[in-house]
């Protein structure tokens, strides 16, 4: 089976500064994969180097089985979701306005896109917010704007999702359902799903594999034997005793 | 009022007002969404150096500004991409050292610029058919690709991440619409001049901003905002004496504070309806 991502020994370096070093791990078909590190890890640079929005220095990326330089052919096939928190919230669109936004691509530009209204409505009943389409998106809470910026992801119909710190300035009860909406997606849909993520605790919870990083590659296995490595107290510089514990202790119940 | 238009000049001021009023109205959409309203007012005041260079070396004031004015925004847009450096403090720099570069010129090469006192205040009154001309073709080519990269620039001013993620030409059609607003304001100088003419490029997208959840609505209250704006101060100008372009922008600014006092009015309006339709 084909990786849908596959990266090898990946640099990047942002002007005079290599911020990804040495970067290998594989993603594949139908898999939820976590990306933590500590701040300034470059997990973001990660996720945007697999968009193509960063150049690769060194090493070798593919995604969806071509080379990252030619993934102007796939961006069809791709959905993203950018942290909400970097969003102006009293921006002036519906909320079907902002997930048609979604569909604009370099294949539609000075072209009319056929069906938007239905594509939107779709979108927007896999995220359950049907009935929201011509409310203002400034009007929604966080956790419904996140819903929102999840259904302008999957507006396309990707194979792939890419997602930006998701529970990044949301309360517990909205991180929590937020999650559950993303793992039922990521069932139904059989989505590729690639999450970065600073909480360890929530993605750990439903990633079936975890890439640790710290700008060079510390750790790819499952939650459990990332949470329980040494390596990952390298990574973040402190003690995370109580994280393992607990890990196994949930899993001593299940 | 038949008897205003009854005068050439004043047919040819109207016309101006209208286009212009369209145009940057338009560009004040974007402006606001894309929160570029001190880059508006930078631009304006940097091109006083490039007016300066048109006038002390006998060239035409408003093509020496154009390019002062276009150079500035797409440097501007050009150097906040590439370095660590916000636009505010680029344009900061840039607003500086044009109104230094014009000062020092004007001073130096003492002489008599008849137009100087036009460009810096406006002479709406003024506008020729020659420059009638060059407002319709210039307001024409922008507004038509405004029009064409609508969808795009509306998409780019909210998030303009995922654009890039879409493969959109972001840098482009960014740099695109600020060489248009660098354009938009040195034709709109003649109307208002360089002090005033940011008012036109801000006021109307605040206005429309200010009362509209939905960018529809934003862009029909930006539009009128703009056109009354410009077409009702050329007429106060008429019948009062106040100067045409301080009259458009002063009565500008009454709509936004006019949209800045109705909006909780109306929103207390909507909030009640929406409670009596659930009881």
């Amino acid at each position: 089976m084909e990786p849908v991502i596959s990266s090898c020994n990946l640099a990047v370096r942002l002007g005079s500064k290599t911020v990804l070093e040495d970067i290998s791990f594989n993603v594949n078909p139908g898999q939820m994969v976590g990306i933590i590190g500590p701040n300034g890890a470059g997990k973001t640079t990660l996720l945007r180097a697999i968009l193509g929005l960063v150049s690769i220095s060194a090493g070798e990326l593919t995604v969806l089985g071509q080379p990252v330089s030619r993934i102007n052919d796939q961006r069809n096939r791709i959905g993203y979701m950018p942290q909400r928190l970097l969003f102006e919230r009293h921006f002036p669109l519906s909320v079907g306005d902002a997930v048609a936004t979604g569909l604009l691509t370099r294949f539609t530009l000075l072209k009319q896109i056929k069906g938007i209204e239905q594509k939107v409505a779709e979108a927007l009943t896999l995220v359950g917010m049907g009935k929201y389409r011509l409310t203002p998106f400034q009007e929604l809470s966080g956790g419904q704007q996140q819903r929102i910026l999840l259904a302008r992801s999957l507006v396309r119909k990707p194979e792939l999702l890419l997602l930006d710190e998701p529970n990044a300035g949301l309360d517990f009860p909205a991180q929590q359902q937020f999650t559950e909406l993303l793992l039922q997606l990521h069932r139904q849909q059989n989505l590729t799903v690639v999450m970065v993520s600073h909480d360890l605790v929530s993605v750990a919870a439903i990633a079936d594999s975890l890439v640790c990083i710290d700008q060079r590659m510390h750790l790819h296995g499952s939650p459990g034997e990332v949470l329980r490595s040494h390596e990952l107290h390298d990574a973040y510089r402190c003690e995370f005793d109580y994280l393992s514990t607990a890990f196994q202790l949930e899993e001593e119940r299940k | 009022m038949s008897e205003l238009f009854s005068y050439s000049f004043m047919l040819r001021a109207l016309v101006a007002a209208v286009l212009v009023g369209l145009l940057c109205s338009t560009l004040s959409f974007f402006v606001v969404l894309k929160k570029l309203s001190f880059l508006g007012a930078g631009i304006s005041h940097t091109a006083l150096g490039g007016i300066a260079i048109g006038l002390v070396c006998g060239l035409n004031p408003v093509l020496t500004g154009s390019i002062f004015a276009v150079g500035a925004a797409v440097s501007t847009g050009y150097l906040s991409r590439i370095g660590k450096v916000s636009e505010d403090t680029i344009i900061g720099v840039f607003y500086a050292f044009g109104m230094a570069l014009g000062i020092a010129l004007i001073s130096t090469f003492k002489g008599y610029y008849p137009e100087l006192f036009s460009l810096l205040f406006g002479n709406i009154l003024a506008v020729s058919n020659q420059d009638l001309w060059l407002i319709t073709i210039v307001s024409g080519v922008i507004l038509l690709t405004l029009l064409l990269f609508f969808k795009e620039l509306l998409a780019i001013c909210f998030d303009e991440e995922m654009a890039l993620a879409g493969g959109l030409p972001v840098n482009l059609i960014y740099m695109g619409l600020l060489a248009a607003i660098g354009l938009a304001i040195m034709i709109s100088v003649q109307l208002v001049g360089v002090v005033l003419v940011a008012a036109l490029i801000v006021v109307p997208g605040a206005t429309g901003f200010r009362l509209s959840s939905n960018y529809r609505g934003m862009l029909m209250l930006t539009l009128f905002t703009g056109l009354l704006g410009s077409v009702g101060g050329l007429l106060l100008s008429y019948y009062f004496p106040i100067p045409p372009g301080a009259a458009i922008v002063l009565l500008m600014t009454a709509l936004f504070i006019l949209a800045m006092i109705t909006r909780p009015i109306l929103n207390s309006r909507r909030k009640d309806s929406e409670l009596s339709e659930n009881v």
